[in-house]
């Protein structure tokens, strides 16, 4: 992959740009990528993108993490040395369940929330040591900046976003990542 | 504007008449058991038990050892009998009254559910549901009739559920009355009735104003801020007599046995059961096209609070439960082995229906924007909290001899047919689009 022309729109509102976002899909035109400083409610459905399946992903993480804790229980507290503790049961695992189900549940929750943070980093394309592919810092502060990739269109484009209320647009030469 | 239509009429004075039959006559043959009879059916219990007896070793062995036992005392055994069978022909006389006190509850708990819901929505401002509050506004009209039905059958029972109302154990019993001074008759009526005119106030006023606001100018948002303050405070006074009222009319059934976040389960209970009440009659209504301002995404968040409150009743009747459980202390650890012993099925049945089915039907996005999903999963959940109330009553009052059958029955059925006919006459009083509320746009525009 070479060097490719995309255009920059910058905007300073979230309203400006849910609204330009819907002209631009509306003219039929590929949105790339948007930065944002913070989550624009509904923007992955006004730019088309498919719906997420981290529900699926946390689900499954979920069910590790309980299956781990009863049989990291079974093992600790039943089979390698059962302890007496407040006259409980301590040789059958399901006759001393109530006093897991705690531990069973901080388990879930934990295996969901830490593999699925790590799950959505990894498919953002996020590791330790990447450049930021951030094009301007701006976006982490008031600016919101959408990328639309250019095809012999570049004046119609600038046009366009122009009118749908970008404060800023410009071509520029993106390194291929 | 809805208008109440002859067949729902008709549905509900049927439902009322039928359950009324059904349960006078169950009560009828309970009140005409004598001590004879029911020793006849404990002698053939009794003879069932043999039975099983020779077949099974480990039975047997008990009953050597029981025999055993018994013989050391032989003398005692004919009075021991004779109070048992008393203990039972009880049991059974209660049985009627508690069935129609469950009912009654199950219902009035769904309206004060409401309620809360309902101050909730004006306390915090929400821009969501507006759209919903004539739903909300007619279901809690139920709750006046409803509550004082249950105080009325609390009152009339008397000892056949609050064995506390009777002096002749009161004067045998030093732990009940060391709590007379809370747990007495005439005192339990001032507070039920506290409760109830508190209530019903806050849900007069609030009715009074949500109606006096459709009718004001468009800047004009006095009525509203009214509704906002007296939400404030009916929230306040809603929390400390919830509590109150769940110990007097549920957990005084069981004199001794007490649990301090009880308050906070039946709350639970009865929050998960109005919003699914509320979902349930907005997709009738929605179905009929009286509604089609309502959107998924309303929908969407109603099934996202059955979800979660139903996840937090889980976590109340665990903590009560596992707690209890871990300590073993005999005086607080017989509310469950009651329960285990004599109600294993409605016990655990329950948190089958309270929560697993729920956790993995609604669980899914997508399906909590399915109607159909919504009604399947609001239906179980109905019976899930029926069986929860059932749960709280029926072991301290009917002991082991409890069974879903015809009084329970047509309890339900009298007091389904009574609120049902309630909520939807007080539904056609008004349209069931609030426009003057301040946020109709923000909710009826509402998406997610």
């Amino acid at each position: 992959m070479g060097a490719s022309k995309v255009i920059h729109a910058l905007y300073t509102d979230d309203d400006v740009l849910m609204s330009a976002v819907k002209t631009v899909k509306a003219e039929k035109h590929h949105i790339e990528e948007i930065y944002t400083p913070f989550p624009v409610h509904g923007l992955d459905k006004a730019m088309g993108l498919a719906p997420t399946r981290i529900a699926i992903a946390a689900f499954m993480y979920g069910c590790v993490g309980l299956t781990v804790a009863i049989l990291m229980m079974n093992f600790i507290m039943i089979e390698d040395w059962p302890q007496n503790i407040g006259g409980k049961p301590s040789f059958s695992y399901i006759e001393n369940m109530p006093a897991f189900v705690p531990i069973m549940f901080e388990l879930t929750v934990f295996f969901a929330a830490h593999l699925m943070v790590i799950t959505f980093y990894l498919r953002s394309r996020m590791w330790p040591f990447k450049n930021a592919e951030n094009p301007d810092p701006r976006t982490t502060d008031d600016h919101f900046l959408m990328e639309i990739p250019v095809h012999d269109n570049e004046k119609k484009l600038k046009t366009l976003l122009t009118k749908t209320g970008a404060v800023e647009v410009h071509v520029v030469e993106k390194e291929a990542h | 504007m809805y208008t109440f239509s002859n067949r729902l009429k008709i549905t509900s004075l049927v439902l009322i008449i039928v359950g009324a039959i059904g349960w006078i006559s169950s009560y009828n043959s309970s009140h005409h058991l004598t001590l004879d009879d029911v020793k006849v059916l404990l002698a053939e219990e009794d003879a069932h038990h043999g039975v099983a007896e020779v077949h099974d070793d480990g039975e047997a062995h008990a009953a050597m050892i029981h025999a055993a036992s018994e013989n050391d005392h032989h003398h005692e055994e004919a009075h021991h009998d004779d109070e048992h069978a008393e203990h039972v022909l009880h049991q059974m006389h209660n049985r009627p009254y508690a069935a129609l006190y469950v009912a009654a509850f199950f219902f009035m708990m769904i309206s004060l559910g409401v309620l809360a819901f309902y101050g909730i929505q004006y306390a915090a401002q929400a821009g969501w549901s507006p759209v919903l509050f004539r739903v909300m506004e007619a279901i809690t009209y139920y709750l006046l009739p409803g509550a004082i039905i249950v105080l009325g059958i609390g009152l009339w029972a008397g000892d056949h559920l609050f064995i506390w109302m009777d002096p002749e154990v009161v004067a045998h019993d030093e732990l009940i009355q060391g709590k007379s001074g809370w747990l007495n008759k005439t005192w339990f009526a001032i507070r039920g009735l506290i409760f109830i005119a508190g209530w019903s106030l806050y849900r007069y006023f609030s009715r009074k104003f949500s109606l006096a606001q459709d009718q004001a100018d468009v800047n004009d948002n006095r009525n509203f801020k009214k509704n906002f303050r007296i939400s404030a405070a009916f929230l306040v006074f809603y929390i400390y007599t919830e509590s109150m009222m769940s110990w007097d009319w549920i957990m005084s059934v069981d004199p001794h046995w007490f649990s301090t976040l009880f308050g906070w389960y039946v709350f639970a209970s009865m929050f998960v059961s109005g919003i699914t009440v509320i979902a349930l009659i907005t997709i009738y209504l929605k179905s009929k096209g009286l509604m089609e301002f309502v959107n998924d995404s309303h929908l969407h968040d109603l099934a996202k609070f059955m979800f979660a409150i139903s996840v937090f009743w889980t976590y109340l009747w665990f903590s009560q439960f596992m707690l209890i459980w871990y300590a073993n202390i005999p005086e607080e650890v017989t509310y469950f082995i009651t329960r285990i012993e004599d109600y294993k099925l409605p016990f655990f049945g329950m948190l089958i229906l309270n929560f697993i089915f729920p956790f993995l039907v609604l669980m899914n996005s997508d399906y909590k924007r399915v109607p159909w999903f919504i009604v399947m999963a609001g239906i179980v959940i109905l019976f899930g909290h029926y069986i929860d109330v059932f749960n709280m009553i029926m072991p301290a009052t009917v002991g082991d001899r409890w069974f879903i059958g015809v009084p329970e029955i047509s309890a339900v059925l009298l007091f389904l047919g009574l609120f049902l006919g309630t909520v939807f006459h007080a539904l056609s009083k008004a349209p069931l689009l609030p426009k003057g509320n301040p946020f109709i746009k923000e909710s009826e525009q509402f998406h997610y």
